[in-house]
């Protein structure tokens, strides 16, 4: 099933690849550059994804005491690390040639910084601790506080100081831009959900033959 | 007894114990003093830059002493062989959280107004009408860097490198009460009223009620073993 998922996944990022290259518009302004958006968008909101995932998985995990899900948020937060990541750095790619910086305060690009170095710090939490029982335990305390943060980052980041476009895929109203950049980017983050559940799949099946190699 | 009182009862214990042996308090308030040292070298004497990093700059002092403050919120128990007498205490476990959280803030406030006070006279600076809302918005930061602060510090108390882990996990955590009250500190001392800052209270006390509660619920969860 992981196997299927994985050439789905394949599949999935190859159409993306060529819809982004092949069918979606040269952009007026921006010119080739603006193709990044097809990778940038996508990774920022399956790194959200993640978090979400990883602040349920917490939460079924100080329930239930179930070693599965710790082991989903386990990889859900080192997936959502690197996709994070690789969002920041994509998008410092395309703001060099656009905004003409590689970086900049503005709001949105903050509280996803910030997100980034909260999951870090999570990750070093993870690693820091022996007892693989503790670290579950501590890992969801720490899940849940981090996802009750994201609301309150993103406000006060806001209020703090707002270049970035507005969003243009998720806002009242809805869509308004050409389908013609619509339907790759929708293909780009099928396929890199696709991506991100694959990762995770995977990982999980590490971490569960680590514990049991160690029991 | 009821939740409250082996609360208040954590709490008394804490303090009295610091009341007797100074042990946190002495450091702190030499930490804060140097801090006043290390912010006159660096930033220099030039006055009118000094007034507008002043708000930037007392929420540093803050932040850097309650991370030295907060972070040993559990060695006491640590230092002195205490930890199973704490986890041996009887009923729901929150209570312990709120007796070191009413610990800790006690503590904090008094340094805090001790950095303020040594902030006045040696930067001369003229707080005026803004004192009562500084106060406010000192209240609100401190009790929310406390409320994760105490949760953190009981996490990060079992942990390899617990004195490098617990800045790193709160403070990303804090931006939230960092930028807020630096902004309400700035707007007051730009001589706003503190309803001109007033969404940043509000942040504030939507952040002190998320952190607490949550903390709450979790801390049994921390404690178990």
């Amino acid at each position: 099933m992981v196997r299927t998922l994985g050439w789905l996944t394949a599949v999935g990022l190859l159409v993306g690849l060529v819809m982004a290259f092949g069918v979606a518009p040269r952009e007026v302004t921006q010119g080739n550059v603006q193709r990044i958006m097809y990778v940038h968008v996508p990774l920022i909101l399956a790194s959200y994804v993640a978090f979400g995932v990883l602040a349920l998985a917490s939460i079924v995990y100080l329930v239930r005491r179930d070693a599965a899900a710790d082991r989903v948020a386990h990889a859900s937060g080192e997936v959502g690390v690197l996709f994070v990541g690789l969002g920041i750095a994509t998008g410092s790619i395309w703001g060099k040639p656009t905004w003409g910086t590689w970086w900049t305060w503005d709001a949105r690009l903050t509280s996803v910084a910030i997100l980034f170095v909260m999951y870090l710090g999570y990750l070093l939490l993870r690693g820091s601790i022996d007892d693989p029982e503790r670290a579950a335990r501590y890992s969801a305390v720490l899940g849940i506080v981090a996802a009750l943060d994201i609301p309150l980052v993103h406000f006060s980041v806001y209020w703090w100081r707002t270049l970035h476009q507005p969003p243009s895929l998720m806002k009242p109203g809805g869509f308004t831009g050409s389908t013609s950049i619509l339907w790759p980017l929708l293909v780009n983050l099928l396929a890199f959900m696709l991506l991100y559940a694959y990762f995770v799949a995977r990982r999980v099946r590490v971490l569960r033959a680590e514990a049991e190699a160690a029991a | 007894m009821s939740w409250a009182r082996r609360a208040l009862a954590v709490a008394w214990k804490d303090l009295a114990v610091e009341r007797r042996s100074k042990e946190t308090l002495n450091a702190l308030v030499f930490f804060s003093l140097l801090l006043l040292f290390v912010f006159q070298f660096t930033l220099g004497s030039d006055r009118e830059r000094l007034a507008a990093v002043l708000p930037g700059v007392l929420w540093l002092g803050f932040v850097l002493s309650a991370l030295l403050a907060l972070g040993r919120t559990f060695l006491v128990e640590r230092e002195h062989d205490c930890w199973e007498g704490l986890l041996l205490a009887p009923g729901d476990k929150s209570a312990i959280y709120l007796g070191k959280l009413v610990g800790n803030l006690a503590l904090m406030l008094l340094v805090e107004t001790l950095v303020l006070a040594l902030f006045i006279v040696f930067f001369d600076i003229d707080l005026g009408r803004a004192m009562p809302g500084l106060l406010v918005v000192m209240l609100l930061g401190t009790l929310g860097l406390a409320a994760v602060g105490t949760l953190f510090a009981a996490m990060t108390a079992n942990v390899r490198a617990r004195e490098l882990l617990f800045p790193v996990l709160l403070l990303p955590v804090q931006v939230p009460v960092l930028l807020a009250t630096v902004k309400a500190t700035e707007g007051l001392l730009l001589g706003e009223p503190l309803a001109a800052v007033a969404h940043w209270v509000k942040l504030l006390v939507a952040a002190d009620t998320v952190y607490v509660i949550v903390s709450l619920l979790t801390f049994d969860v921390v404690l178990e073993g």
